[in-house]
């Protein structure tokens, strides 16, 4: 297929797992705030914004729904929501070729819907209303791909840019947390650091499927060992890098060239790292690091398949 | 069909005159021709609400699969649904056979011209066509000169413009030899009639015309170079922003070819390949939707970033085809348009089938003298424009507009013809709750490649205004479906 094309489908999906884990840390830190725990919401949204990689222009100014409606439709904020939406519909309107009339309309519509009015009235009378109907959309589009679309080298290219955004975005939120993971709380039983846990989970959708693995029992040690290892839940770290790996074979073996030997090694060694480490081993060792590292090798993983599929230079093309 | 009894359209008809324009539907005496009879019954039968229900369905059609065009000059809303009319126009066995063998006499001609022109110049040095009229067209390409291209085929895909004069006659307004657009909505006009008018549809018995992409492909597969027996064909789009866009990703998806844009191509060695996820893959066959001007910054335009550095030497090599071929525009100037049927004569030696519009060219002092004097009475044009540009329209204008093409006409004669303002045919279309009667052209795609190639129909353009005879989409056009019957 076509870099550009391949291009165009990667960043397409990026931009929108960007937009729905935007969306859900905005919707947990509000209302985590609800609650009168000694967490101030400056340091939340402090927090919130390190796990979203500190964009610049969204320091906190102490006005929350000034501030959620900037992160929401600030369309010059490259964090912003709106922004990601534009920036997906805008690599969807030119591979309309490739990609099913469904998955276009399906965006289209998500696309109006953050530029209709309708929407900013709604981050001041029902924002929970608001950001679960972009969710909405977005999961919508996702099914709307898996089943209108032929699974061939582009759907599969939708999938790497959708794990890879996912592995990189858990990883940060992880990094982010994890020295207040271990934190003793003063009032321990007062139910504030449960809160805490449920809304770490609520991040990464996974507070369901932690309960179905070590039911509603919540500890730091065993989040973090969900998030990192479970390997049949699609929001874990381990879950995404398999589906980083299956989707560069795939992309082999439906026309694109084989894998070069880094890229292969990169993602092999991810893969094992998180295969056969124990959370033991994890906690005892520099978890920061550790998580850190990961973050590492998902950039490089980017920028091998770029270089490679994308962006490589003509003189080594035609060399082969 | 046999006549049947007078048709009660009722207040279906409302107000609809009918004068010395031909009427598409309408004998003079009022009474309804034959092939439109069903037609005419069929909507007199059917409620008022249901007429509007079937309209409102069609349009949500269009608007759901973001069938669109682009409207240059404005910032915002650029993306416009192409407006289109519920009922369809029809063309009668006996008319299409006509419009069919007319077109690829004119093809066939027109192919031998550039052929001539960027070989030998018979028919220059013959004086048929004055040599200082070719070598001023600002299409005329210096560097085609002596270029052999694929089974001397130049203009593969041809959409010419065809009106009927008031003797219901078809007449050639203008051949569109570079890269003519607008096939998209006819399959897809057909596609939401079948859907609009399913029983109606099979009573007529209409020829088909969905196996155009199909054709089109063909067509580009015969003039592959030689000895590239599976050919890697393409669909050169200058990008998303072109009006045309939406045409370029249908036709691409409806042919299964790949759809490049200039920065997809690369050229080396005199070949062209594209990047893929696979490498570098050879390009054979560019089916090319990107004016000549644009294509290659190292021969045309040295800004221009839509086209491929190396393509048009990569051409010359023979080692890729690029259809339509550089240069073709110099046949549908609108000056040289004048000579068409002379360009016929000569090569064919045939009378033509379909006439031209009487045509004044400017660089004739006498011609020039009797144009500056008539301005309101007649219809200007720059040779080298399309889509309704550059157009002064006698009748309607102003006489600041006047006494500005006049102020042109004198600076550049060789860049303007004139032509009587025509009082072509109209086609009832639905406008709220009756029928009433607007212009329509006929637009039919014809492709050459092994052999001519004309699937029967077109676009039908109606100027959806009243009174108005500019049928382009940029300017407030729609369309309709085109049925040619069986018999």
């Amino acid at each position: 297929m076509l870099s550009r094309v391949a291009d165009n489908l990667f960043w397409m999906s990026r931009y929108l797992e960007r937009a729905e884990n935007t969306v859900r840390q905005l919707d947990v830190t509000m209302s985590l705030m609800l609650d009168t725990s000694d967490t101030s919401a400056e340091t939340r949204w402090q927090r919130m914004m390190a796990s979203l990689g500190n964009p610049v222009g969204m320091e906190w100014n102490g006005d929350l729904d000034a501030m959620a409606s900037k992160l929401i439709f600030d369309s010059l904020s490259p964090a912003s929501v709106t922004f990601c939406v534009n920036g997906a519909r805008e690599n969807a309107g030119q591979v309309r070729e490739e990609i099913s009339s469904e998955q276009w309309q399906r965006l289209n519509r998500l696309f109006h819907q953050m530029h209709a009015p309708l929407a900013q009235i709604q981050v001041r009378t029902s924002i929970n209303d608001l950001l679960a109907s972009v969710v909405d959309g977005i999961h919508l589009f996702k099914g709307v791909s898996d089943t209108t679309m032929i699974h061939g080298q582009g759907w599969q290219f939708i999938r790497l840019g959708r794990y890879l955004e996912r592995a990189y975005a858990t990883a940060t939120l992880l990094e982010v947390y994890q020295p207040d993971l271990f934190q003793v709380h003063e009032r321990e039983d007062s139910g504030y650091q449960y809160l805490e846990l449920v809304g770490l989970l609520r991040c990464c959708t996974s507070f369901e499927a932690y309960c179905q693995v070590y039911t509603a029992d919540l500890s730091p040690g065993r989040i973090l060992e969900f998030l990192l290892l479970n390997r049949d839940f699609p929001h874990t770290i381990r879950y995404t890098v398999d589906g980083i790996r299956h989707a560069v074979e795939s992309i082999q073996r439906t026309g694109g060239r084989r894998p070069p030997d880094e890229l292969t090694a990169v993602i092999g060694r991810l893969h094992a790292m998180l295969g056969y480490t124990t959370i033991g081993e994890i906690v005892a060792g520099d978890t920061a690091s550790f998580l850190h590292t990961i973050r590492e090798q998902c950039m490089r993983i980017h920028e091998l398949i770029y270089h490679y599929y994308v962006q490589y230079s003509i003189q080594s093309a035609l060399a082969v | 069909m046999s006549a049947g009894p007078t048709v009660e359209l009722g207040t279906l008809l409302g107000d609809y005159p009918l004068d010395q324009a031909f009427d598409e539907m309408r004998e003079r005496n009022g009474e309804v021709r034959p092939q439109y009879r069903a037609l005419a019954e069929t909507l007199a039968r059917l409620p008022k609400e249901e007429l509007q229900r079937r309209k409102q369905s069609a349009d949500l059609s269009f608007l759901n699969q973001g069938i669109t065009f682009t409207v240059y000059g404005r910032d915002e809303g650029t993306e416009r649904i192409f407006p289109y009319d519920l009922l369809p126009r029809l063309v009668t066995a006996e008319e299409w056979d006509r419009i069919e063998r007319g077109l690829t006499q004119r093809i066939t001609a027109l192919n031998h011209f550039l052929h001539d022109v960027y070989f030998d110049a018979k028919i220059l040095n013959d004086r048929v066509v004055p040599r200082e009229l070719v070598y001023s067209c600002k299409h005329y390409r210096r560097q085609m000169r002596g270029l052999q291209v694929p089974r001397n085929v130049y203009i593969a895909v041809v959409g010419s413009d065809l009106l009927r004069l008031t003797t219901g006659e078809f007449v050639v307004l203008e051949d569109n030899l570079r890269v003519p657009s607008g096939v998209s909505y006819m399959l897809t006009n057909r596609r939401v009639m079948k859907r609009t008018f399913p029983k109606l549809f099979h009573s007529y018995g209409v020829r088909p015309i969905e196996h155009y992409p199909q054709l089109l492909l063909a067509t580009l597969r015969s003039l592959a170079p030689e000895g590239r027996p599976e050919p890697n064909i393409v669909l050169l789009t200058p990008g998303v922003f072109n009006s045309a866009y939406f045409e370029h990703t249908y036709l691409a998806r409806q042919m299964g070819i790949d759809l490049v844009e200039g920065r997809d191509l690369v050229t080396h060695d005199n070949i062209v390949y594209m990047r893929t996820t696979d490498g570098l893959k050879r390009v054979d066959v560019i089916y090319r939707r990107v004016d000549d001007d644009f294509s290659d910054p190292l021969i045309f335009l040295s800004d221009s970033s839509l086209g491929c550095a190396g393509l048009f030497n990569a051409y010359h090599a023979g080692n890729v085809t690029v259809t339509n071929a550089f240069g073709t525009g110099l046949a549908d100037d609108k000056a040289v348009y004048a000579y068409v049927p002379r360009i016929i004569r000569y090569y064919l030696d045939e009378e033509p089938i379909l006439a031209n519009v009487e045509t004044y060219l400017l660089t004739e002092a006498d011609q020039r003298r009797h144009v500056l004097a008539n301005l309101d009475k007649l219809v200007v044009k720059a040779v080298g424009e399309s889509g309704g540009y550059g157009m002064l329209i006698g009748p309607q204008s102003t006489a600041l507009q006047r006494e500005e093409f006049a102020r042109q006409i004198e600076a550049n004669p060789r860049n303007y013809i004139a032509q009587p303002t025509l009082d072509f045919s109209r086609a009832p279309c639905l406008i709220g709750n009756h029928l009433e009667p607007r212009h329509v052209d006929l637009r039919p795609y014809v492709l050459f490649g092994d052999k001519v190639n004309i699937v029967p129909g077109g676009l039908t353009r109606v100027a959806l205004e009243k009174g108005s005879l500019v049928v382009n989409s940029s300017q407030g056009g729609g369309s309709k479906d085109t049925w040619v019957l069986e018999q």
